[in-house]
C-alpha cells in the first residue's frame, strides 16, 4: 500500500495550487470559485486518506458533507455572479463594492 | 505493487496538472475542462484508497453537476476574459511568493507530523467487514442521521436561494396565456366566405 505521506503531499500541493490561483486571478470570480473548489478537493483527499489509513469511516462521512457544502457554495456563488453580471455588466472583483442590486 | 504505484503517480500527476492548468489557463472554458480532469483523477485516487462510494459521488456531484454549472455560466456570460487575464502577470510574483511560503509551512508540518499515542482507541467508526457503500450507508443513516438531514437542508436552502437570486419577471416579452387559450370559442375562430368566380371579396 502506498504511504499516507504520498497522499498528504498531493493534497498539500493541490491546496497550494488553489491558493496560488486565488492570488493569480484577482479579477475573474469564476476562476476564484474554481480555485476554492480545488482547495476543498485537497481537503477531501486528506479526509479520505486518513480515513483509509486509520480504518475509520467517519472521515469519508465528513467528505460527503464537505462535498455538499461545496456544491451549495458553487450554486449560490454562480447565482450571485449571474445576478451581479446582469446589473453591472462585468465580473471584475474590484467593481464589487456595493451591496445594492 | 508496481502497478499500484504507477497508477497512484499517474493519478497524482494528472490531479496536480489539472489543478495548475485550471488556475493558469487563459480561456475559462479550458479552465473548467482542466478542473474536470482534476476531479476525475482525484476520484481515481479515492478508488485506490478503497473509498469507492466517495469516488463515484465525486464524479456525479463534481463532474456531473458543479463543473457543468461552471461551464454553463462561463458560456452564458458575455465577458471579455482576455481583458481580465491581461493583469495576470502583475499578480504572478505575489502569488508565487505566498504559494511558496504556504508550501514550505505545509512541508514543515508534514515533516514532524505523527499519530498521537492511543489513537486506536479514539476511532469513531471502525471499518467492518461490509463493503464501503454498505458501511457508509449504515453510518449516515444511523450515527450521523442529523448531520445527513442538515446537509439535505443546506442543499434545499442553496437551491431556493439560487432560484430566488436568478429569477426575474420580464414584462417586455410575449407569454402564453392558458386561460385565453381555454376560453377560446372554436365557432368564432374561423369565418367562411363564399367567393364568386372572377370576383374578389
Amino acid at each position: 500500500m502506498i504511504g499516507l505521506e504520498h497522499y498528504l503531499t498531493v493534497a498539500a500541493a493541490l491546496f497550494v495550487i488553489g491558493i496560488f490561483g486565488l492570488f493569480l486571478n484577482r479579477k475573474n470570480i469564476i476562476i476564484l470559485l474554481m480555485s476554492i473548489e480545488l482547495m476543498l478537493l485537497a481537503v477531501n483527499i486528506n479526509f479520505v486518506a486518513f480515513s483509509a489509513y486509520l480504518g475509520d469511516l467517519a472521515g469519508q462521512v465528513f467528505t460527503l458533507f464537505v462535498l455538499t457544502v461545496a456544491a451549495a457554495e458553487a450554486a449560490i456563488g454562480l447565482a450571485i455572479l449571474v445576478c451581479f453580471f446582469r446589473t453591472r455588466g462585468t465580473i471584475d472583483v474590484e467593481d464589487v463594492n456595493v451591496m445594492k442590486g | 505493487m508496481t502497478v499500484v504505484l504507477f497508477t497512484f503517480y499517474a493519478f497524482a500527476v494528472s490531479t496536480l496538472l489539472g489543478g495548475l492548468m485550471t488556475v493558469i489557463s487563459r480561456n475559462p472554458v479550458h479552465s473548467v475542462l482542466w478542473l474536470i480532469l482534476s476531479f476525475l483523477s482525484a476520484a481515481g485516487l479515492f478508488v485506490l484508497l478503497g473509498a469507492e462510494f466517495v469516488a463515484m459521488l465525486l464524479m456525479i456531484v463534481y463532474v456531473g453537476a458543479v463543473a457543468v454549472l461552471f461551464l454553463f455560466v462561463v458560456m452564458m456570460l458575455d465577458v471579455d476574459f482576455a481583458e481580465l487575464k491581461a493583469e495576470m502577470s502583475k499578480y504572478m510574483p505575489l502569488a508565487l511568493l505566498i504559494g511558496v511560503i504556504i508550501l514550505m509551512q505545509l512541508a514543515l508540518a508534514l515533516g514532524v507530523w505523527g499519530f498521537s499515542d492511543g489513537y486506536q482507541g479514539r476511532i469513531l467508526a471502525p471499518v467492518g467487514t461490509a463493503t464501503n457503500t454498505a458501511a457508509l450507508g449504515m453510518l449516515i443513516y444511523d450515527k450521523y442521521l442529523i448531520l445527513f438531514q442538515l446537509a439535505g437542508l443546506i442543499l434545499l436552502v442553496a437551491m431556493i436561494g439560487a432560484i430566488v437570486l436568478t429569477l426575474r419577471h420580464r414584462v417586455d416579452i410575449k407569454r402564453q396565456s392558458p386561460v385565453a387559450q381555454m376560453m377560446r370559442d372554436p365557432a368564432l375562430a374561423m369565418e367562411l366566405k363564399d367567393v364568386k368566380p372572377g370576383q374578389g371579396l
